[in-house]
């Protein structure tokens, strides 16, 4: 089996499935069995890899290639994020990455013909302190120049947008405005790695699961040679790792040390009710964001976890104070109860911007780095690490996203800017 | 009394009726009973509807793994909740509650045509519809997708009740208060070790709480039961917890518990908080949270009046309730067979008892027939009937895994049981390791990461005096663990009950797969098909079958449906439960009140304020306030009538003509001693300290290792091995950590202490020209003039009386003094100085002025004129590094090709084209205007203010090679007009610093 025609997806094919008793749907993704030699591996199957490797396949024609993922596909940091999706950042480079994003998510249920649900509700994050406004004021002013879209609205307008919101002068953080950007919003993330695992494999990628690489190998001449996994070793002369928290560990084997640190990063849901949050609310002040998945659960997520660490549990502190900051915004809220909390592993680097691009090493290409704000730049960083590993040569929007500024200090500082930055 | 209820029987207060209110419809219950089972004793089984296709459901459960029977509940002003699940809440006079996801009513749901069309709404249709036209998604089908889910209506109103928190430190947590965890508690308790008890339900004993036949030392469950809890009550080294759920057991062994306190009450004392958190650190943990019992899957087996046999049980012998009139019981486990004797020793007529297993302890039928039952082994359930009430199951018989014909039989209710399934939520916490038990065809503890002990029924045993003495002796294990010498008394019981039975999650059909409907995941509307239609599609992880069905995603988080839904994937996928897998169990146990875990930290204290001690007179001086970091700090002091912009004009000119006063208290001040302290600064800040004589300070500027500006201020000399280093007052707490960091990391050798003093002294400011003959008849000990007491001096003394670390500094341009006094004299001072400054106009100003007053002397403040991406050479500060020192924290950084490149922004001023325009600080400027977006920007305004000194305004930007570009005209393109700049040196106000000393 090779290239699997991809059954089209349509309310039409589900009510002709839906007469046959929905038995003729085929797998969305095979489980493939990893190939002795591919063109390309990608390592880590996140949003971000298959994503690159759906456009490769796409864009560049090149079809002979494995995602290679160690658990289940979609299991990392995309099938735990809270799914914010903006694009209001201050850097001219971000900017430029994260709205190519948007753009991309923009018909993105269409072009993978799978339904992702990007939501367009409009992200507001609320300015409590004159130092907030000082911020977003830059923020705005720098994004409209960049053809951004992000407005300020005041503590009226933003209850207007947002009922829920406690705009109170006597609020012990009161808002005193908001940025707003009406193009951002949430996706559903299960179905962005699905929809492109499963566009993907209809392109002839090989998605082979539950198969940890352990080592990238690199022949005398320094370059890539494969890489070894728990099911063998397996050819390649390019090689992408995409493994958000754990790409440190897997570049190490390859001599390539790179300036991460892992953070537990943890969010919550709570029970499910009927519509009451029209938008997504963030607020680094007090550290904690909002939204209301189409389940009717509100998705909370707050900043990292003080320490570094590789455990996924995360401790109770941080969460009481994520739900106090969020009934402190949203009095209304706290009868509600939480559901259910989990943690992810997040890579911080220490301009809280990503590494995408080329490495010392010849034919190994890196995408991390995300932090606590990557899934929104899923289709954008996917799209442009397809171009980097397919020419060689960066792609003009990640081109500034380069390993090598932290040695010559051209930094993209959005940390200086948002401390919590999904 | 109810057709339902049984006079006297149960632990319900028989004389103390309640009323009680359900879809408007009033009621009758009994004090102690829960919602759930006060419906059921009025003969009520449909209490709500479903998720996704609006089925009519009843109570399946007597516990918080309820997926059905959740309700509204409100008792008005803002105490109003979604989702209470009926069989947790008690009961109490006046209880309102309601349906729920129902439209327009419970008995006639709209909602209900998504059942009709449930053939074109299986697992994941969302993800293959709704795509076209595009438009449609945000403005159609996503509406009409919300507004079909959830389930209750959220709050409307901020909530009116307070909640509690506090830590707890024990040496035994027990969490489970059922014959285990009560053994294992009264045998830790007996050898004086700490102990909490902690347990979900509103009174403790678990299992024994539904047991009317065990005999436990020759007593009576209930009577054993008293005993117990009056030893474990008098004991003094031991806390009963009731009503108290542990929600999460997190790192070294912390566990939270979640306490009701006021939900079953009908008038709350208003001091009371509605929840508590505790925080419990315990040495040892011993989990005996017990089984919960699995459903079975069959189609039609969500019908209100289809119950699990376990609750019924509960129902009957705790709260005196039957389940119905004429019951029949299904099952593949021996405990659904003592249900069913229980029931017919009550009176309720058993139909039938219908067992998968095809061979069973013979005692069992023995029993049946005395009883009238009709026992079918080897039996299955193919079909019920009853809309909104159980009419009818069909029976067949199985033959060598053949489905036979179908009898019917009549019923109102269904007893469920498949088995039990050991309860180790919390264990998984802990990501402890779990094992596959082949024989009881479930997981059981295996290896552990923290200190706990699992006991009865969560370890898979089965029966009283099992979990009796398991908990006994893991209790007296936990306690020795703890350092207590303790043993396990031999508890004995009589009548125990036997627990033989298999797991079965589908039962047998003889239906097409297409016309079945078996529910495993009954609130998410998850069926068996539904997962195989997931694993049929490629989800072969049981995290994708999941995530893909919802299966165990509801708001009982699996507790029932996990199982069911891992043995039907696993059958599917062709591989064995285990390789499979199970989907990871998250905290919190059950769904946790918002309130409870933010406790205390609401309102004004949801984060502390911290205040001066000069903060008293401010406010009651008609301070305008503003938060810094989490300081209140006064902004302005408007005059009655006047706006800000005129009070801080007038305290503009009050300071630069007379003299001001400003409460500079929240600086962060950190004292550095040893012998090794100027070795510790000169490695830290840029500057060099080593020729700073005691009696000087100096400004000083501190780095990230990434060389850009992390913090700033005057560090003073007090003698040889002692600094006195302020910080800006947001930076405080950083700055402390960083210093510690590198002493405790980097470099240990060094013999340097470090105590934050933020708090220990009380800092006022006095600007002006006045300053000096405001302050010199007030100090004693220093004398203040220009020979004695230069610029940049400081001095111990005394400043009207009180004991002082006065500095020479100034921050404004204007000379110069700040009064260090202990804190408690703070006030005292600061009205002193007012009352002494009135001859010499004095006029005191807030942080507005400050900042002001700063621009105009190009003075920085960090983390507004610099953002992390600045350098000294950047902020005009290069001449703050010590060109000759070896290092210091960020040197290495600042030689990096990109940091001295010499077109980098650069720290200029900005004067408007338009005096009188003040420029908005974000604001971003371009060289030519006219360029299309995306458009070219080379910087950005920092500071932007009215300067009343100079009438006009001033700004400070970060502009490209902003050095190199004196006198050029810059634009500024808002969004309806773009403004004109010229850029300027930084130093707009006294550039050559000769009021320094005025
Ligand atoms: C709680 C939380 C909330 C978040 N909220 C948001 C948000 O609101 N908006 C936003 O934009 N971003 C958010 N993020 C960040 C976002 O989730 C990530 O940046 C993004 O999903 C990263 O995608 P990825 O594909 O790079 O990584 P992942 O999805 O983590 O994929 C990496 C994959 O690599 C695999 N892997 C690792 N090691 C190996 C190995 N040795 N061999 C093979 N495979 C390996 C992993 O199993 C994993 O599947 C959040 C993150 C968390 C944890």
């Amino acid at each position: 089996m090779k290239v699997q025609a991809m059954a089209h997806f349509s309310a039409f094919s589900l009510l002709r499935n839906a007469l046959t008793g929905h038995k003729h749907w085929p797998a969305q993704w095979p489980d493939a069995l990893p190939k002795a030699e591919y063109d390309v591996i990608i390592v880590g199957a996140g949003g971000h890899g298959l994503a690159a490797a759906y456009y490769l396949a796409k864009e560049h024609g090149i079809t002979n290639v494995a995602v290679i993922e160690k658990g289940w596909l979609g299991g990392g940091n995309t099938g735990r994020n809270t799914t914010i999706v903006r694009s209001n950042y201050l850097y001219d480079e971000s900017a430029r990455l994260y709205d190519h994003a948007i753009d991309l998510w923009d018909g993105l249920s269409q072009d993978l013909n799978y339904n992702v649900m990007f939501s367009q509700r409009g992200v507001m994050m609320l300015a409590h302190t004159v130092h907030d406004v000082q911020s977003f004021q830059r923020h705005i002013h720098s994004n409209r120049l960049n053809g951004v879209d992000n407005t300020w609205v005041t503590p009226q307008q933003a209850k207007e947008i947002c009922p829920p919101l406690n705009i109170s002068t006597d609020a012990r953080y009161p808002v005193l405005g908001a940025a707003w950007q009406q193009r951002a919003g949430t996706a559903r993330h299960d179905a962005v790695a699905w929809g492109y695992a499963r566009a993907a494999a209809a392109r002839g990628v090989d998605i082979v699961q539950n198969c940890p690489v352990t080592a990238i190998r690199r022949g005398p001449d320094g370059a890539v040679e494969g890489v070894e996994t728990a099911k063998g070793f397996i050819k390649a002369k390019k090689v992408a790792v995409s493994a958000a928290g754990h790409t440190s560990v897997i570049m190490e084997t390859a001599g390539v040390r790179l300036p991460l640190e892992s953070f537990p990063l943890q969010a919550l849901v709570s029970e499910p009710v009927k519509p009451i949050f029209p938008c997504v609310v963030m607020s680094n002040t007090v550290h904690a964001y909002i939204s209301q998945s189409d389940k009717g659960e509100l998705v909370i997520g707050s900043g990292t976890d003080q320490y570094t660490s590789y455990s996924q549990r995360g401790g109770l502190p941080l969460i009481e104070h994520t739900v106090a900051a969020i009934c402190e915004m949203f009095p209304v809220f706290r009868r509600m109860r939480m559901l259910r909390k989990w943690g992810g592993i997040v890579d911080v680097t220490p301009d809280r911007s990503a590494i995408l691009g080329k490495t010392p090493v010849q034919g190994l290409y890196v995408n991390c780095g995300w932090g606590t704000g990557g899934f929104k730049v899923t289709p954008g960083a996917g799209h442009t690490l397809a171009h980097t590993i397919a020419r060689d040569d960066p792609h003009p929007i990640n081109a500034p996203f380069t390993l090598e500024r932290f040695t010559t200090g051209r930094l993209i500082d959005e940390a200086a800017a948002a401390a919590v930055a999904h | 009394m109810s057709a339902f209820r049984i006079p006297g029987k149960g632990r319900v207060c028989h004389d103390k009726p309640v009323r009680f209110t359900f879809d408007g419809k009033q009621y009758q219950g009994l004090e102690a009973d829960t919602l759930a089972s006060a419906l059921l004793a009025n003969g009520v089984h449909l209490v709500g509807r479903s998720f996704k296709y609006h089925r009519p459901r009843g109570i399946v459960s007597a516990g918080s793994e309820e997926p059905n029977a959740l309700v509204g509940v409100s008792r008005g002003g803002g105490r109003e909740e979604p989702n209470t699940r009926a069989t947790l809440q008690e009961v109490y006079e006046g209880l309102t509650a309601i349906s729920q996801n129902r439209w327009p009513c419970l008995h006639f749901d709209a909602g209900a045509t998504a059942d009709v069309l449930h053939r074109f709404l299986p697992a994941g249709f969302y993800y293959k519809t709704f795509m076209w036209p595009k438009r449609f998604w945000d403005r159609l089908y996503e509406p009409l997708i919300r507004r079909a889910a959830g389930l209750g209506v959220p709050p409307s109103e901020p909530d009116a009740d307070h909640y509690a928190s506090r830590y707890a430190h024990c040496d035994v947590l027990v969490v489970g208060a059922g014959p285990a965890g009560t053994a294992a508690a009264l045998t830790a308790g007996r050898s004086g070790a700490q102990v909490i008890l902690a347990d979900e339900q509103a009174e403790i004993g678990g299992a024994l709480l539904a047991d009317d036949k065990v005999q436990i030392e020759d007593q009576t469950a209930a009577d054993w039961l008293s005993a117990a809890q009056a030893e474990l009550a008098a004991l003094p080294n031991v806390r009963l917890l009731a009503r108290t759920t542990a929600i999460g057991y997190y790192h070294q062994n912390m566990v939270g518990l979640a306490q009701r306190i006021t939900d079953h009450l009908a008038s709350p004392p208003a001091d009371a908080p509605r929840e508590r958190m505790w925080r419990v650190r315990a040495a040892q943990v011993v989990l005996a949270q017990g089984a919960i019992e699995r459903p079975l899957v069959f189609h039609g087996n969500d019908r209100p009046g289809v119950m699990l046999a376990g609750a019924a049980q509960i129902y009957l012998n705790r709260y005196g309730v039957k389940p119905g009139k004429t019951v029949v019981v299904v099952t593949s486990h021996d405990s659904a067979w003592h249900t069913a004797f229980d029931l017919a020793d009550a009176g309720t007529p058993i139909a039938a008892i219908i067992d998968t297993r095809p061979a069973i302890d013979p005692a069992l039928t023995e029993a049946a027939a005395p009883r009238g039952i009709e026992a079918l082994l080897s039996h299955t359930v193919t079909a019920t009937s009853g809309r909104l009430r159980l009419r009818s199951i069909h029976v067949n018989a199985v033959t060598d895994g053949k489905v036979g014909g179908a009898r019917l039989i009549l019923c109102d209710t269904l007893l469920m049981s498949g088995g039990w399934t050991p309860s180790l939520h919390l264990f998984s916490h802990t990501q402890g390791k779990l094992a596959w038990d082949e024989a009881s065809q479930s997981f059981l503890p295996d290896l552990k990461t923290e200190a706990c002990h699992i006991a009865g029924g969560g370890r898979g045993l089965w029966g009283i005096e099992n979990a009796l003495q398991d908990g006994a002796k893991v209790g007296a294990e936990a306690a020795m663990a703890a350092g207590f010498n303790a043993t396990a008394p031999a508890l004995t019981t009589q009548n125990d009950r036997s627990g033989a039975g298999i797991i079965i999650a589908e039962l047998p059909t003889d239906r097409g797969p297409q016309s079945t409907r078996s529910f495993v995941d009954l609130q998410n509307d998850v069926t068996s098909k539904d997962i195989r239609l997931a694993v049929h599609e490629g989800m072969h992880s049981i995290e994708h079958v999941k995530r893909y069905t919802t299966s165990g995603m509801a708001t009982d988080q699996g507790k029932l449906a996990n199982m069911n839904g891992l043995a039907i994937a696993a059958a599917a996928i062709g591989k064995p439960p285990p390789q499979v897998g199970l989907t990871t169990f998250r905290p919190p146990y059950t769904p946790t009140t918002f309130g409870t875990f933010a406790g205390y930290h609401q309102d004004d204290t949801f984060d502390i304020t911290r205040k001066t001690p000069i903060d008293p007179w401010a406010a009651d001086n008609g301070a305008v306030f503003e938060p810094v970091s989490l300081w209140r700090r006064a902004w302005y002091f408007p005059k009655p009538g006047e706006d800000m912009h005129a009070a801080v004009a007038r305290e503009c000119r009050a300071t630069r003509n007379a003299v001001g006063i400003f409460d500079a208290s929240t600086l962060g001040k950190i004292e550095v001693v040893g012998p090794d302290a100027v070795e510790f600064l000169n490695r830290l800040y840029t500057n060099p300290w080593t020729k700073l004589a005691p009696g000087r300070c100096r400004y000083g500027l501190l780095l990230g290792e990434d060389g850009y500006i992390l913090d700033d201020g005057v560090i003073g000399r007090l003698s040889e091995d002692r600094f006195h280093v302020t910080t800006t007052t947001g930076g405080a707490a950083r700055v402390l950590n960083m210093m510690e960091d590198y002493l405790q990391t980097e470099w240990p050798d060094l013999r340097v202490w470090l105590t934050s003093v933020t708090e220990q002294w009380a800092t006022i400011a006095l600007n002006g020209p006045n300053a000096r003959k405001l302050l010199e008849p007030l100090v004693e000990g220093q004398d203040l003039s220009d020979e004695a007491f230069p610029h940049m001096s400081l001095a111990d003394c005394t400043v009207a009386g009180f004991p002082a670390r006065l500095f020479r500094v100034s921050f404004t341009g204007e000379m110069g003094f700040e009064v260090n006094v202990p804190a408690r004299h703070g006030l005292a001072l600061w009205q002193r100085l007012l009352g002494e400054g009135e001859a010499h106009d004095i006029c005191p100003y807030g942080t507005e002025t400050m900042h002001v007053l700063r621009a105009e002397k190009g003075f920085i403040v960090v983390g507004q004129d610099t953002d992390g991406t600045v350098t000294p050479g950047d902020a005009n500060l290069g001449w703050a590094i010590g060109k000759r020192k070896p290092d210091f924290v960020g040197k290495r950084s600042l030689a990096r090709p990109d940091l001295v490149d010499p077109n980098r922004k650069q720290l200029v001023g900005l004067l408007t084209d338009d005096p009188k325009v003040v420029l908005e600080e974000g604001a971003q400027l371009v060289d030519d205007p006219n360029r299309p977006i995306p458009m070219q920007m080379i910087g950005h305004v920092t500071s932007s203010y009215w300067s009343e000194a100079l009438g006009r305004s001033i700004a400070l930007a970060l502009v490209e090679g902003g050095r190199m570009r004196m006198g050029e005209t810059l634009y500024l393109p808002m969004a309806s007009i773009t403004h004109t700049a010229k850029v300027s040196r930084t130093v707009f106000y006294d550039p050559d610093g000769q009021r320094l000393s005025m």
